[in-house]
C-alpha cells in the first residue's frame, strides 16, 4: 500500500491544499477589507487604514452588545459544561443500560434545526409568561452548548487510564476523593476545551439569540442589525476580523488541551 | 440481585445502596439522570407547545385555542408554501451532496497520507467551522455582490466592463455559500470512519491481486459508508431550515421555509400558522433523510 502512496499522493496533497485554500480564501476578506481606506467594499484597494478599528472602539453600542455576549457565553459554558461532566463520566465509564438512546436524548437538539427551536422555545417563554431577556438567551444557549460539551468531554474520559481510578479505590480512598485527586486532574484539560468550545458555540450563536433576545442583543443580533446599513460596514468587518483571530487562537488553544495527554498515561499528575 | 443476600437483615435501604455500589448501570443512571432530565424537559416542553400551537388559530391578537387542522391545510394547500418546501429540500440536498463529494478526498488525504501532520490537518480544518457564522455566510456576499469581490476584482482587471448580476442573489449563491460554511461538518464523521478502517484489510485485498481502484470501491468506501452518511445527516437537516444564508445571499428567488417561518414571528404575527410550517419542515426532513439513510444503508449493504 506504500507503494503507490508518491503518484496518488502528490494529486491528494494538492487537493487538499486547494480544499484549505477554499475554506480561508472567502473568510479573508474580511480582515483584507477592514484594512482598506475606503468604505465601498471592493478592488482595487484604495490604501491602508486602522481607522474602522478606532471606529469600532469608540462603538458604544457594539462594546455593550460584545459584553452581552461575554457575558452570556460565560454563564451558558460554564452551566453546560457542569451538566456534561457526569454524563460523559456516566456515558463512559459505565456500561448504562440504553446508553446509546440516552446519548442520542442528550444530543437531540443537534438534529432540530435551530430556527425551530429558537421558535419552541420562544413560545416556551411567552407561555410561561417569561419576559426576554439576556437569561432566556442563555437558558437557549445551554441547551445547544450541552451536546458539544458532552462530545469533548467524552473523547477525553475515552482517553485515558481506567486503572488509575480503580488503583485509587483499591488503595482505600473514596469515591470523591477519588474524582478530586485523580480524575479530576486528569479531565481538567477536557473540561476546559469543553468550557471554550461551548463559549464559541454560544458566542457565535445568532439564530436563538434572534428570537430570545428582549431589548439587550447579544453581538450577532446586534451585526445583523448593521448589516443593514453600508456606512457601518467597514467597522463590521473590523469586528469580525477581531473576532476571527481571537476565535482561531482559543480553538487552538481548545484542541490542543484536548489531544494533549490522551497518548501517553500521565502519571506524574497522580 | 444476588449480591443482596450476603447482607444479612440488612433492610431495604442498606440492600439498594450495596446493589447500587455493585451496579455499574445504576450508578451510571443516577450519574446521568439529571441532565438527562433537564435536556429532555428544555426540549421536549417547547417541542410539545410548539405542535400544539400548529392546531390552534391566530384571531387578531388572540390565540383561538380550538383544534384545528386549518394551518396545516394552508401550510400544504397554499402553492408558495409547497413551492418553498421543495427549494429548501432541494437546495440543502444539493449542498448535502456537494459538501460530501468534495469532503471526502480531503477527509481520505488526512486518514490515510497526513501521517504525522494529522493534528495540525485536523486543526486547520476545524478553525473556520468554530469562527462566525454569520460573518462567514457574510463574506459571500462581499465577494458575489454587484460591486463585490469578484465583480470589482474582475473588472479592475478588465476582463469585464459592466458588474456580472447573476453572482447573487439566486439558489445557487445560497448552495454556494452553505457549502462553504458547511465544508468542515462534513470532514470529521467521515475522517472518522476511514481512521477506523483495519489497514490489514486493504493489504490483504493488495496480496489478493486487487488494485488501488478495485480496493478502493470493494473495502474503503464501502466501510467508510457510515461517515458519509452521518455527514449527509448532520448537513442536511441544519440547511434545510437555514435562515440566514437565504437572507442574506438568497434575494427574492432564493427565499427558503426558514424565511416565511420567521415572518409568523416577526412582522405578521401568526405563530400557529408559523408553528404548522415548523412541524411541517421537521416532518419533511425527517422523511427525507430516513428514505436517505435506509437507502444508503441497502445500497452499501449491496457492494459489500
Amino acid at each position: 500500500m506504500r507503494n503507490n502512496a508518491g503518484r496518488g499522493g502528490i494529486g491528494l496533497f494538492a487537493y487538499a491544499i486547494f480544499y484549505l485554500a477554499f475554506l480561508y480564501v472567502p473568510v479573508l476578506f474580511l480582515p483584507l477589507f477592514s484594512f482598506n481606506d475606503s468604505v465601498f467594499i471592493s478592488f482595487p484597494l484604495t490604501g491602508f487604514t486602522t481607522q474602522w478599528y478606532g471606529q469600532m472602539l469608540a462603538d458604544g453600542a457594539m462594546l455593550h452588545a460584545l459584553g452581552n455576549s461575554l457575558q452570556v457565553g460565560a454563564i451558558a459554558s460554564l452551566v453546560s459544561t457542569m451538566l456534561a461532566i457526569p454524563t460523559a463520566k456516566a456515558l463512559t465509564r459505565y456500561r448504562v443500560p440504553g446508553g446509546a438512546t440516552i446519548l442520542g436524548i442528550v444530543n437531540l437538539s443537534l438534529f432540530i434545526p435551530e430556527i425551530v427551536l429558537g421558535i419552541s422555545l420562544l413560545i416556551l417563554l411567552n407561555t410561561a409568561g417569561v419576559p426576554r431577556s439576556l437569561a432566556t438567551i442563555m437558558l437557549g444557549h445551554i441547551v445547544v452548548c450541552v451536546p458539544f460539551a458532552i462530545t469533548v468531554l467524552m473523547s477525553r474520559f475515552d482517553g485515558f487510564d481506567k486503572n488509575l481510578e480503580e488503583a485509587s479505590l483499591d488503595l482505600g480512598e473514596n469515591g470523591w476523593m477519588t474524582f478530586w485527586r485523580v480524575t479530576f486532574p486528569l479531565v481538567l484539560p477536557g473540561i476546559i476545551s469543553s468550557l471554550l468550545l461551548s463559549f464559541m458555540v454560544s458566542f457565535d450563536d445568532f439564530m436563538i439569540a434572534f428570537f430570545l433576545s428582549g431589548t439587550d442583543a447579544t453581538l450577532p443580533v446586534y451585526i445583523w442589525g448593521e448589516l443593514r446599513f453600508p456606512a457601518r460596514l467597514p467597522r463590521v468587518l473590523a469586528l469580525g476580523a477581531t473576532i476571527l483571530v481571537v476565535s482561531g487562537v482559543l480553538i487552538v488553544l481548545a484542541e490542543w488541551l484536548r489531544q494533549s495527554g490522551t497518548e501517553q498515561p500521565q502519571r506524574a499528575e497522580v | 440481585m444476588t449480591t443482596a443476600d450476603s447482607t444479612t437483615g440488612g433492610g431495604l435501604t442498606a440492600r439498594l445502596a450495596h446493589f447500587y455500589r455493585r451496579s455499574e448501570g445504576a450508578r451510571g443512571l443516577v450519574l446521568l439522570s439529571p441532565t438527562m432530565l433537564i435536556m429532555l424537559a428544555a426540549l421536549a416542553a417547547p417541542m410539545a407547545l410548539l405542535a400544539l400551537y400548529s392546531f390552534w388559530t391566530q384571531d387578531g391578537y388572540v390565540v383561538d385555542k380550538t383544534p384545528t387542522l386549518a394551518q396545516y391545510a394552508t401550510s400544504f394547500g397554499r402553492a408558495t408554501y409547497r413551492e418553498l418546501f421543495y427549494r429548501s429540500v432541494e437546495i440543502s440536498s444539493l449542498v448535502t451532496l456537494i459538501t460530501v463529494l468534495l469532503a471526502y478526498p480531503m477527509a481520505y488525504f488526512v486518514a490515510f497520507r497526513a501521517e504525522k501532520s494529522k493534528f495540525l490537518w485536523l486543526i486547520l480544518l476545524t478553525i473556520p467551522f468554530w469562527t462566525s457564522y454569520l460573518l462567514r455566510v457574510f463574506s459571500w456576499k462581499l465577494i458575489l455582490g454587484y460591486n463585490g469581490v469578484i465583480n470589482s476584482g474582475l473588472m479592475s482587471l478588465g476582463i469585464i466592463h459592466q458588474p456580472l448580476e447573476f453572482l447573487l442573489y439566486n439558489p445557487a449563491a445560497v448552495v454556494v455559500t452553505l457549502a462553504h460554511a458547511w465544508a468542515a461538518f462534513a470532514i470529521l464523521p467521515i475522517y472518522v470512519s476511514l481512521e477506523k478502517i483495519d489497514r490489514s484489510l486493504l493489504d490483504a485485498a493488495a496480496d489478493l491481486g486487487d488494485g488501488p481502484i478495485r480496493r478502493f470501491f470493494r473495502i474503503t468506501l464501502p466501510l467508510s459508508m457510515p461517515g458519509v452518511i452521518g455527514a449527509a445527516v448532520l448537513i442536511f437537516v441544519p440547511t434545510t431550515g437555514d435562515y440566514v444564508t437565504p437572507s442574506l445571499v438568497g434575494g427574492s428567488g432564493g427565499v427558503m421555509i426558514a424565511n416565511v417561518i420567521e415572518v409568523q414571528f416577526d412582522k405578521v404575527g401568526n405563530w400557529p400558522l408559523g408553528a404548522a410550517l415548523a412541524m411541517a419542515s421537521m416532518a419533511a426532513v425527517g422523511i427525507v433523510t430516513l428514505l436517505f439513510v435506509s437507502a444508503m444503508r441497502a445500497a452499501s449493504a449491496r457492494i459489500r
